[in-house]
């Protein structure tokens, strides 16, 4: 017998290597790198957001302006007016005309990628459109880090957060058991933890229930209600202080043993705030979440430390996730869904189910035929098939791609086209048996024959599987990836293995035995 | 076993008119199904939303519709059994855009005293990633043809090329219209359907179109029409019993697979059938229209021959040193 070839040599490298690296995804063992079933396969939810950055626009504006007043009461520059346009200039009014260079040196080393125009005393504080397009890409970048940090706190297994495309973020959260959950998730998401500390306008405060949007504005002040109680608050525009100087959220309880959330602030935050509550002592202090006031205490001393409390009816669920929110920071800009699929756990698995008894019946089916059809060869065949099957698995495990649904489909029909290779070689190599060639002759030009086909048909497959995984979303891709490595890996298994097994084999193989070896009538034999 | 022995050419090329005729009277049913009729949408393109249902035991499809139509929202929405009897599928053009409570949230509340059941999968696609996906889609298989015919006309020539493109325009076409006349529902997976017979019709293809490139060069008789008669002839075992597998394959797919990739299956199921016979009784035609020619083919393989030989000669004498 001659010795081992190294097509046969490669081919058992390959189908070793193809068990070992598909043992984890198939006993789906915890270590190893392995399949992960998609969402659709194993239940989850998967959402496309896009988010509403005009928002995040005008937050940033908002918080200009709260810094200008913040450094000119500083530096005790007197103004007047100060004031929001549009959601996207600050205007403001100096007093005294001495105040005007001190100003303008003042804001523009404070306050970066912002131009500064005058009329009289009158100034517009405007920023540059480079500025408006980096506060749009820093709160997609700062929503997908911040709803990334939400739900890993949230403690669920492996959530994907990314941004894609320009303006889109894709969130994918597997494992999720029931749709209450799901609904809690989907609103952690959508919290925009807006806090902010504002100061109720204790002059007007009297005429607030008589009072509209638009008049409140004309004063620089807003109109919020309670979020419990339909009372209204008039509150200062500009916010003492926001979220972002927040270190700490926790749920704690107050003397009723009420759920309420305790959070710190950072040394500045807690400077400013120090500062108001020396200045508005017998004044109101409103705590206002996502434009919803929580609670408007009465300031009675100077609060030092930074800490303050947030109540508000909380329900123990309810105040956890909202300190996860306050915790991760807010959203700059809020979000939206553009797309959401979401799949329950037993429709994964009857789905799994199906499309694995589908994927036994087909391979079964087809390894039956190419046993009835080519004898000998049709086994050659079936064992190159399934080495592919094992090839498609362990590089998928390698690279640690998803499987879907339409992946699974996708190797059902590489099993059909697997053999395709086979069944161009087998037919070539009886065709060459009939004329009466040798068996040794028959095979080595039935490959060659074959491999310009097999070549050309398969690398044009791969155009349209590459395409398709270029242009396609979600589900498609796994379909055109396990197409396209099944293609791939049936070029050693179908074309190089196969080869290798009949010169391996050739010495045994009789000629007039070839009803056995190929399924023919031994003709050629005479 | 042997099903198909070759004895001697089947004269194909003798009847092409017909094959054609019928090619053309299905591609007009179709394309006319298309325009009339046209393609049933899901959610992936349109936009809306799906929640699929299930029951415990029967599910009380009528108390479903009445109670979804108490919400004047879902106007138009449709309620079907979904493969089994205890499973229905509730499909409407709305969408939202809210986090907090969506429409699968809405339909478990107005359809509490149905019964217990068990909402099962939601999908919501706004009208915005809808239309972005198709155009993505008609992109994708755009591109698709275009790298096939810079394909095939690098390894062959220019009309095989056109000649394989037609055929797969014609398989895609017929397989559109079946998905039309049968209402199945066009989503993305739908799409990747019609993208892999894409592959697939080409695959057939192009394995005929090797073996008549290869009898051009071996069978000394320069008709085409005799040439591709005996090419097809060779290729029909393989052609067929690829098929065959494929399509119990595919068959095993659409019966035991489950609701969900009834669409992909079925569309592969009518791919699988018109590919085969597209790439027997349609592609060769097409190349002969098209006016390949034999002598002019082989000049050319000739020509190019001679131009490698003669750069292999000046090679030669260039590390020989003599020029």
């Amino acid at each position: 017998m001659k010795t081992l070839n190294f097509r046969v040599i490669l081919f058992v490298f390959a189908l070793i290597f193809g068990v070992v690296f598909s043992i984890p995804s198939l006993t789906q063992s915890e270590s190893g790198k392995k399949i992960t079933l998609g969402l659709d396969l194993q239940g989850g939810l998967h959402m496309l957001l896009g988010i509403k950055s005009d928002v995040a626009i005008e937050s940033r504006t908002k918080s200009i302006a709260a810094s200008i007043k913040y450094l000119f009461d500083d530096e005790e520059i007197i103004f007047d007016d100060l004031r929001m346009v549009d959601g996207k200039k600050v205007t403001f009014e100096l007093l005294d005309q001495d105040d005007v260079a001190k100003a303008k040196a003042l804001l523009k080393k404070e306050i970066e990628g912002t131009v500064l125009s005058e009329n009289g005393l009158k100034f517009t504080l405007q920023m540059t459109p480079e500025e408006i397009e980096r506060t749009k890409q820093n709160a997609i970048k700062q929503a997908v880090d911040t709803i990334r940090n939400r739900l890993n706190e949230f403690g669920l297994a492996e959530p994907t957060v990314a941004k894609q495309g320009e303006d889109k973020i894709l969130v994918e959260v597997p494992g999720i058991k029931t749709q209450e959950d799901e609904q809690r998730i989907r609103e952690l998401i959508a919290r925009a933890a807006h806090l902010q500390l504002m100061a109720v306008d204790e002059e007007r405060a009297a005429r607030v229930m008589t009072m509209n949007e638009n008049e409140a504005k004309s004063y620089g002040d807003v109109i919020l209600s309670d979020v419990n109680t339909n009372e209204r608050y008039l509150l200062r525009q500009i916010p003492v202080l926001d979220g972002s100087m927040l270190t700490d959220a926790k749920v704690g309880f107050d003397q009723n043993n009420q759920p309420v959330i305790n959070f710190t602030l950072n040394g500045q935050g807690a400077k400013i705030f120090g500062d108001f509550t020396a200045k508005a002592v017998g004044k109101r202090m409103a705590v206002v979440l996502d434009n919803k006031v929580y609670s408007a205490p009465v300031i009675r001393e100077r609060i030092g430390g930074g800490h303050v409390q947030i109540s508000g009816n909380f329900r123990l669920e309810e105040a956890h996730d909202l300190a996860i929110a306050l915790r991760s920071g807010a959203l700059l800009a809020p979000v939206y869904v553009m797309e959401k699929r979401s799949v329950g756990p037993s429709l994964g698995a009857d789905s799994i189910k199906a499309s694995s008894m589908a994927l036994a019946l087909g391979f079964i089916l087809v390894v039956l035929f190419m046993v009835l059809y080519y004898g000998m060869a049709g086994v050659i065949a079936d064992v190159a098939l399934v080495g592919n099957l094992f090839l498609i698995l362990a590089i998928m495990s390698l690279f640690g791609a998803t499987l879907t649904l339409p992946g699974m489909a996708g190797i059902v029909l590489t099993v059909g086209m697997a053999v395709d290779a086979n069944v161009i070689i087998n037919e070539r190599i009886r065709e060459l048996l009939h004329q009466g060639k040798s068996v040794a002759k028959s095979i080595e030009d039935g490959y060659s024959n074959a491999f310009t086909a097999i070549w050309d048909a398969n690398v044009t497959t791969l155009i349209a599987a590459t395409v398709l995984y270029a242009y396609g979303t979600g589900p498609i891709k796994g379909f055109a990836l396990t197409m396209s490595i099944g293609i791939l890996a049936s070029m050693l298994t179908a074309i190089v293995g196969t080869h290798g097994f009949y010169q391996w084999l050739l010495p045994k193989i009789d000629k007039k035995k070839l009803g056995f070896w190929f399924g023919i009538k031994a003709e050629g034999a005479k | 076993m042997e099903v198909f022995k070759y004895k001697k050419p089947l004269s194909l090329m003798s009847q092409s008119k017909r094959f054609g005729l019928l090619s053309v009277v299905v591609l007009i049913l179709s394309l006319g199904l298309i325009f009339t009729k046209g393609f049933n949408y899901g959610i992936d393109f349109a936009g809306g939303t799906l929640v699929q249902v299930k029951y415990e035991g029967k599910a009380p499809i009528d108390k479903v519709r009445e109670a979804i139509s108490k919400d004047t929202n879902y106007e138009g929405a449709s309620v079907t059994y979904f493969g089994s009897d205890d499973e229905i599928v509730i499909r409407t053009k709305m969408s939202s855009k809210a986090l907090g409570e969506d429409i699968g949230d809405k339909m478990r509340k107005l359809l509490a005293g149905t019964g217990e059941f068990k909402v099962r999968r939601v999908d919501m696609v706004g009208a915005k990633v809808g239309s972005e996906l198709r155009e993505k889609g008609l992109m994708a298989m755009v591109l698709a043809i275009i790298g096939i015919l810079i394909y095939v006309s690098f390894r062959f020539e220019w009309r095989f090329a056109v000649a394989s493109v037609m055929a797969l325009l014609h398989d895609v076409t017929i397989a559109m219209g079946a998905v039309v006349l049968f209402s199945i529902e066009v989503n993305l997976d739908t799409l990747a359907a019609l993208l892999t017979i894409l592959g697939y019709s080409l695959n057939d293809t192009i394995i005929v179109f090797d073996r008549i490139r290869e009898g051009i060069k071996t069978i000394k008789d320069p008709d085409l029409g005799t040439i591709i008669d005996e090419s097809v002839t060779r290729t029909l075992s393989r052609t067929t019993l690829t098929s065959l597998t494929t399509f119990f394959v595919v068959l095993t797919l659409f019966l035991f697979g489950g609701e969900i990739i009834k669409g992909f299956s079925f569309t592969l199921l009518v791919g699988v059938i018109v590919g085969t016979y597209s790439s027997i009784f349609v592609a060769s035609p097409i190349l002969m229209w098209l006016g390949f020619s034999v002598s002019d083919f082989r000049e050319k393989e000739a020509e190019k021959l001679k131009r490698e030989k003669e750069k292999e000669k000046m090679r030669a004498m260039y590390e020989q040193g003599t020029l």
